[in-house]
Formats: C-alpha cells, sequence, structure tokens
C-alpha cells in the first residue's frame, strides 16, 4: 500500500520523520518572510541569491534554468534528486543534512508545523505536484482517508479514456497547463486520493466537486488509469 | 469490493445494448459528415476520428477558413483579448486527424438518399449526420430590425467581424454617449453573454468615456447570475448601467436603424451604439433537414441523435435537448456523448453511458471572474440537471482572480479539445 493512502498519512519516526501531510498555506506566508531574502515566489518571481521557487514541486533538483547552483547541487541533482513534499521537508529542516557543501548558509527551520506551512504555502504556485496527497486547500487535509479496497480497484482505462472527455473540455490532454493545472500522468492513487477528496468535500473546488460528486469509484479508478498512462 | 475489469466490462456492455444497436457497413468505411465547425462539430469530428482511428471517414463542413470563437469574444470588446487570439484553423483536424475539411455551405440534406448538396454543387453521402450549425435570428423578432441592418445595429453574437464592428462602435461613441443592447428572449445561445458583455463595454467606458450610460431593453424577468453581475455592475460601475425589464416595457422595443433611435414602450431613446441581440433559433441547415419543431431541433439525450431521424444528431446550439444551456462547453460535451454513441452504431465499437456537464465563466471587471456550472443525465424525455453551483456575490478578490485565470484555461483547454 503506498503512503499515499491517507491523505493524512505520514511515515513513521522509525521511516525517517517524514514530513505530515498538512499546512497552513497563510501562516506559511509568514513563515516564509525568513526565506524571502534570497528566494521570491509567485507572479514575477525571479532568481536572486537563490533560484526562485514557482513550480518547485515536482521540479529535478538544479532545475531551475539560468540559475548557477553551487557543485553541491549539481551533484546532488546528477544524482536524480527531485523536489518532492518529503525531499523538501528534509531540505529546509537542514539544508546541508540533505545536499552537502550547498551555499544555502541556512540553519533551517526545526519546527515540524512551520515546515509543513510553508511547504503548504509554497505548493500554491506549483502547477501539479503529482507526489503530495493534496486536500484543500493545499495539503490540509485531516480526517478524511481513501480505504484500502477503493485504492486496490484497477481501472478500466478504456471506460477511462471515455470519461476523460469530462474533464478535456478544461484540463488539457497533452500536459499543458494554465490558469487550470495538468493532470497527465499523475500516479494513479494519487488521482484517485485527490478525486475522492474532492467527492467527499474535503477539497473546495466547487467544479471539481460537481465533477468528482457523482463519480463511482470504479469510474475515478478508470480516469486515474487512464490518465496515468497517456503521453 | 475488488474491481474486477472482466464484469466491467461486461456491464458496460450491457448498457450498451441498451443504448446503441451496432450497425456495421457490410463493406468499405462507414461516412460520417459533420456540418458546422464550431464546439460541437469540431469536437464531434476530431473524437469520431480519434477513437476510431481511421475506421470511420469523417467530412466536415465548415464556411469558415478561421473560426472564431463566440465565446471570449466579450473579452475582446473589453481590451482583454485580441481578435487574433480567438480564431483558429482547421490544419490539424485535417492534417492530424484525416479529417476532410470542406469549406462550404450546406444547402440541402437528403434524407431518404443519405445526402448532403453543397452549395458548390457537390453532394456528400453518409452513413451518419452531425448537425452542429450554431444560431440564426428570428425573422422579425425586434421590429425595425433585419440582418439588412447589423452594420449599423450590429448583433455581434457570432464571433468575427460583428463582433470587431460593435468595439469600433463602442470605441467611437461621443463623451457622454449611450450604448444600447436589446436582450434577447430566452432561450438564446450563452445566457449570462449579454450579461458579460454589458460588463466589458462598461469598462472600456470606464477607461475611455466614463461619463456614457449603458440602457438594456430586456424582455427577461431575470437572466443567469443576475446578483453577480448586478453586485458588480454597482460596485464597479456605479450609475452607469440601466436595465428595463419586462415590467417597465423592456419586451415592447423596436430600433430606427438609419434615425439611430431605440424604442422602449412607446418612449423614444437616441442612441450612439445599438446592440441588437434578437430572439434566436437552429441554424438554418436544421431546419432545411426538416428536424426541427419550432425554432429548435429536438433530440433524444442518450446519443443526441434527432427525434426525427435517428441517422441524423443534432449537437450544440441548435438542440431542444433539455436542461443545457446553449453554450460552447455544453457543445463540446453533448459532442462527444454523440462521438461515442456514432462510433459504436458504425463499427460496433463500446457505447458508454451519456454524461454530460456544463460550466460557464464571466468576467465582470479586471480579474473579477464568476462562474456557474452543473452536470446532467440523460433521461427518457430529456438531458436532465442533476448537481450545480454557482459563484457568490461577495467573493474574495483573491478568488475572483482565480476563477479569471481559471477561465483562461479553460479556453485553452477547449480549443485543444475542439482542434487538436
Amino acid at each position: 500500500m503506498r503512503r499515499h493512502l491517507l491523505l493524512v498519512a505520514f511515515l513513521s519516526a522509525a521511516d525517517g520523520g517524514f514530513a505530515e501531510v498538512g499546512g497552513d498555506p497563510e501562516r506559511g506566508e509568514k513563515v516564509f518572510g525568513q526565506c524571502s531574502s534570497c528566494h521570491q515566489v509567485g507572479q514575477g518571481a525571479v532568481d536572486r541569491i537563490g533560484p526562485q521557487l514557482n513550480h518547485i514541486f515536482d521540479r529535478a533538483a538544479g532545475a531551475a534554468e539560468g540559475f548557477r547552483y553551487s557543485a553541491g547541487f549539481e551533484r546532488a541533482a546528477a544524482g536524480g534528486l527531485v523536489w518532492t513534499y518529503d525531499t523538501l521537508d528534509r531540505f529546509i529542516e537542514n539544508p546541508r543534512t540533505l545536499v552537502s557543501n550547498t551555499r544555502m548558509s541556512f540553519r533551517g527551520i526545526s519546527d515540524q508545523q512551520d515546515r509543513d506551512d510553508v511547504l503548504a504555502y509554497l505548493r500554491q504556485f506549483s502547477a501539479s505536484p503529482a507526489n503530495i496527497p493534496e486536500a484543500a486547500p493545499t495539503a490540509a487535509a485531516v480526517d478524511h482517508s481513501v480505504a484500502p479496497e477503493v485504492l486496490a480497484i484497477v481501472g478500466d482505462p478504456a471506460y477511462g479514456e471515455y470519461l476523460s472527455g469530462e474533464c478535456t473540455s478544461c484540463h488539457q490532454a497533452s500536459g499543458v497547463g494554465g490558469g487550470i493545472p495538468s493532470i497527465t500522468n499523475w500516479p494513479a492513487d494519487d488521482f484517485v486520493v485527490a478525486m475522492h477528496a474532492y467527492k467527499d468535500g474535503v477539497r473546495a473546488h466547487p467544479v471539481m466537486q460537481m465533477m468528482a460528486g457523482r463519480l463511482s469509484n470504479e469510474e475515478i479508478a478508470a480516469l486515474a488509469a487512464y490518465f496515468e498512462s497517456i503521453q | 469490493m475488488t474491481f474486477n475489469r472482466r464484469i466491467f466490462l461486461g456491464t458496460a456492455a450491457a448498457t450498451a445494448s441498451l443504448l446503441a444497436a451496432p450497425m456495421v457497413r457490410a463493406q468499405g468505411k462507414p461516412r460520417v459528415v459533420v456540418i458546422g465547425g464550431g464546439a460541437g462539430g469540431a469536437t464531434a469530428a476530431r473524437y469520431i476520428a480519434k477513437d476510431s482511428q481511421g475506421a470511420i471517414d469523417v467530412t466536415l463542413v465548415e464556411p469558415t477558413r478561421t473560426y472564431y470563437t463566440c465565446f471570449f469574444s466579450n473579452l475582446y470588446l473589453g481590451g482583454f483579448r485580441d481578435m487574433g487570439s480567438l480564431g483558429h484553423s482547421y490544419g490539424t483536424l485535417a492534417a492530424d486527424y484525416g479529417i476532410n475539411v470542406i469549406h462550404d455551405w450546406a444547402v440541402g440534406v437528403d434524407r431518404d438518399a443519405k445526402t448532403v448538396t453543397l452549395a458548390g454543387g457537390s453532394s456528400l453521402p453518409y452513413d451518419r449526420l452531425i448537425l452542429s450549425p450554431g444560431i440564426d435570428f428570428v425573422d422579425g423578432a425586434v421590429e425595425g430590425w433585419d440582418v439588412s441592418a447589423q452594420n449599423a445595429m450590429p448583433h455581434a453574437y457570432r464571433g468575427g467581424s460583428q463582433t470587431e464592428l460593435l468595439k469600433a462602435q463602442v470605441m467611437a461613441m461621443p463623451q457622454g454617449g449611450t450604448f444600447a443592447m436589446v436582450a434577447p428572449p430566452n432561450p438564446y445561445r450563452c445566457p449570462p453573454g449579454p450579461y458579460e458583455r454589458i460588463s466589458m463595454v462598461a469598462h472600456t467606458l470606464r477607461e475611455i468615456n466614463p461619463t456614457a450610460k449603458i440602457l438594456i431593453a430586456d424582455p427577461k424577468e431575470s437572466f443567469s447570475k443576475q446578483p453577480l453581475f448586478e453586485e458588480g455592475w454597482n460596485d464597479k460601475y456605479a450609475g452607469m448601467i440601466e436595465r428595463i425589464g419586462p415590467d417597465f416595457g423592456g419586451a415592447n422595443v423596436s430600433v430606427d436603424p438609419q434615425a439611430m433611435t431605440l424604442t422602449i414602450d412607446g418612449d423614444v431613446n437616441d442612441v450612439d451604439v445599438c446592440n441588437v441581440i434578437p430572439a434566436m433559433k437552429a441554424g438554418r441547415i436544421a431546419e432545411i433537414a426538416g428536424i426541427t419543431d419550432g425554432n429548435w431541433a429536438p433530440v433524444n439525450a442518450a446519443d443526441m441523435s434527432s427525434k426525427m431521424d435517428e441517422n441524423i444528431h443534432v449537437l450544440g446550439d441548435a438542440a431542444a435537448q433539455g436542461d443545457m444551456p446553449k453554450s460552447g462547453f455544453s457543445a463540446n460535451s453533448q459532442a462527444k456523448v454523440c462521438a461515442n454513441a456514432v462510433r459504436g452504431a458504425l463499427t460496433g465499437s463500446t457505447v458508454f453511458p451519456a454524461r454530460f456537464a456544463n460550466t460557464c465563466w464571466s468576467l465582470i471587471d479586471t480579474d473579477d471572474g464568476v462562474k456557474v456550472g452543473a452536470t446532467y443525465e440523460a433521461t427518457d424525455e430529456k438531458i436532465a440537471k442533476v448537481d450545480g453551483f454557482v459563484s457568490a456575490t461577495g467573493e474574495s478578490d483573491e478568488l475572483r482572480a482565480a476563477t479569471y485565470q481559471e477561465s483562461i484555461g479553460w479556453y485553452d483547454g477547449i480549443i485543444a479539445d475542439m482542434f487538436g
């Protein structure tokens, strides 16, 4: 069972103390203040001492175009480091524990809630953080779960392709995002969790609540199977 | 419960058998002709061609080489889009999907012979005909107006040159002048469209002609998103807009294009621009094909087939289908149901149950977007509404800005869905 099984899921301390999924983006904006002397995020954000942080989730480390990274970061990037919720969480807790010799001389954010909040804030500027079990307004879900048997449903991609017609009036099948994010190539479990979060009213978007609201578990699985499969 | 694909497909097939009995041609490829290359027709053509993977010959008949969307044309009036961004070609449908795109007018349908006649003289045989012709205007709907007067008093209710004309007229209004609109009666294309247009004209006038006035003669008691528009007009364009509903004569209007007057319940108003949006009916080819009942073409909700001819399907604004509004989104949604059903009927592929949805965004002012939407299902009687929502009054500036950005994303999405 994937760790995305539960929106409130978090890995145990024995597993390395990964972040609990949840956070208050408004509070996170305040926490981000301590980062803002080096990093910008949002409309018009540019590289400063550190790279701009738009679309940071799912971005390969060291991949901000035009930014000159340290050798330590180039090494980490070459090793395949990708900015997921968990890797970002670890990084901002203490940058040097994840990327040795980084120029980022920041003491880190020790408080888990502070990190959750600032990541929830940064998540607002990422179009499709596919590895994050999300909930409204960002990753702040609580008391919501998707039963294992629901995640175990094997979706029929052919039916999903037909159902996807209801999605592709807005979401571009090519994966291009804009005012409406991409939903292509999502891992199926993440797709299922997100859709059930809408269906159960945990995620707030009214269009998505309406669309997900009438989808059966099998139909959600079918859509997940299709969107995971298309290139 | 563990989902079993085999069981599911069996269920789907059983459902499909209720919807359409496959009718595979004995020899040769089945032929589908689509008339009208808008949100309904372009989508249907693309989905049939894409999903049949060459098993069906698809021909799309559309007079214009560049399709200018009517949706988002109001944003052009408000200065938020340029006309070029609203124009789209059919090149990808032809090149990447193998659709035979013919730029001509369809002028005849022989339902017995199953052929379509084009103005250029050609005849196109079909196994299934899909009509998505959009709207035409009801003759005499507004006393004093007909299409010969549309240069003096534009309708601007089809995308393209009429919209450009209307904007030019707005930009040329004298300071303190009057922009008038004759709003249409129900049912008509894009229920919030006239009122988004008022918002966009007000936006432009506030910038270049702040003492100008806007006068609306409206035959309807109420209109789509009314509380949202009225809230926005009061907040953003205070004192500029006056709407005269039917209680005060808004349904009793006439115009004089030469004198540039709008008469409302006997009261003559001198105006500088008059946007006349007449009552509407299905595009003329639907009437020629003999599948209309009154102004619109009745259809079966399950597959959008005509109630008068099972080999003809009608999409979008032209269809009398039930609860869905006449919108680009609706036409796009209906087209996918139709495409799936037509493909199933012609090739024996699985036909899934019909599902319909619509969402409609409107812009009131800069970064001030609102929306309404609903889901629908097919019943024996009609396309019936299942669930819906509408933006709330008093929403935050941030939410309204996000809604506008979402609408831009939707535009890009539906264009990709229509034209590939």
